[in-house]
């Protein structure tokens, strides 16, 4: 099975184990992930103003590109899919918004959410199923602790995203089952790390990245697994010495594929 | 500037968010990771925008402190969205020219190697135009 694949800005350079495995995983899995040709970057977050067009033309440009091939759209980063599913989800719920987007780019071609899109991890529960990928662990994980982070972007806006309870989520918690490993629930695995204002207020970063670690590891988390290179960056720097690691090294691992 | 109801207007006809169906509870600012930080917090910024009081938005640093966590988004018992008002709040300082609060000049001394590109795109979207 082939499915459309946008990587984003992040995954060709600072976060390169979330694509590289994202790839060398899937194919294992048996979905090749078919890169879309000339991508743009996303914009790292979604502009909910119903009058921003230009900003959200990068993601209608994916989602058409994948709609041209009749395939769904998957992104790894959890700001991309964010990104780009509640782009497809204002095409679909705002026709002055739609047609604005379409006026821009090809009227005669115009896209009205066609295309579906897909998180890694939906497409590993929902197209390819956790219970197979439980089947073809050769290193199961077991005994370790893992700590899901979901952050803000994965879930919210809750009817947009439609990927799992937004409050009390499991799709990540049952991949890591399925893994083989033992996961830590607490109570901060989808509050905010701070985001982008890291680059304005370390002090805020540090603030609430440090809740989110520090309340897995009371838990008794040895490592933590996210989706979100910029997560992964402000748990990283504030968190003290928990390791912090992708959902894809993490399954290539237990599949016996990492390098 | 246009007159503060003209403002006021463009901001819910922006932002999509009806500003009296808060029912002022609180839980938006009691769910918002940046509250700490902010002079005017997510209820106010409804209430406000609700009622003219446009102004004290238009200069207060809170527009920045937004994290874009969607949380006040998802836990308003009454599907306010006060981060759409936030949003169109900010958007009405930053598309006045001159006005974006993240200049490239600024970015290379908040930088490090590991910061991903995200961050820096994330910020421009949302501090500059």
């Amino acid at each position: 099975m082939k499915v459309s694949y946008f990587p984003g800005c992040t995954l060709k350079t600072k976060a390169k184990d979330l694509d590289v495995y994202a790839r060398k995983c899937a194919e294992f899995l048996g979905v090749t992930l078919e890169e879309i040709e000339n991508w743009q970057c996303c914009g790292g977050v979604f502009t909910t103003s119903r009058d921003e067009i230009a900003t959200k033309l990068s993601s209608v440009r994916a989602l058409k590109e994948a709609k041209s091939k009749n395939q769904p759209l998957v992104s790894v980063c959890s700001a991309c899919h964010n990104v780009i599913k509640q782009t497809n989800a204002a095409i679909k719920d705002d026709a002055e918004f739609a047609s604005r987007v379409n006026n821009y780019n090809a009227p005669e071609d115009a896209y009205n959410g066609e295309t579906q899109v897909l998180h890694y991890l939906e497409l590993l529960r929902d197209v390819i199923g956790f219970d197979k990928i439980k089947e073809k662990v050769v290193n199961p994980l077991t005994g370790r602790k893992i700590a899901a982070y979901y952050g803000c972007l994965l879930l919210r806006p809750g009817k947009v995203m439609a990927m799992d309870d937004v409050e009390n989520p499991t799709i990540m918690e049952d991949f890591i089952r399925a893994l083989g490993a033992e996961p830590v629930i607490y109570s901060y695995r989808n509050e905010c790390c701070g985001g982008y204002i890291t680059l304005e207020s370390k002090e805020l970063a540090k603030a609430k990245s440090e809740k989110v670690t520090s309340n897995a590891k009371d838990k008794g988390a040895e490592a933590i697994v996210t989706a979100c290179p910029l997560c992964k960056y402000n748990l990283q720097k504030n968190g003290g010495d928990m390791p912090i690691v992708y959902i894809t090294e993490l399954l290539a691992e237990a599949l016996g594929i990492k390098e | 500037m246009e007159n503060k109801k003209d403002v006021c207007n463009e901001i819910i006809r922006r932002s999509g968010v009806n500003p009296r169906k808060c029912m002022k509870c609180g839980k938006c600012s009691g769910t918002c990771p940046a509250y700490d930080e902010m002079e005017y917090h997510p209820h106010q910024f409804v209430y406000m925008v609700e009622t003219g009081d446009i102004e004290p938005l238009l200069k207060s640093k809170s527009i920045y402190r937004c994290l874009s966590c969607f949380a006040c988004i998802d836990r308003c018992p009454r599907g306010v969205e006060p981060a759409k008002i936030v949003e169109a709040v900010r958007l009405s300082v930053i598309r006045e020219q001159g006005n974006n609060h993240l200049k490239a000049d600024d970015l290379p001394a908040m930088l490090d190697e590991d910061l991903p590109q995200q961050a820096i795109v994330s910020a421009f979207r949302k501090y500059s135009k």
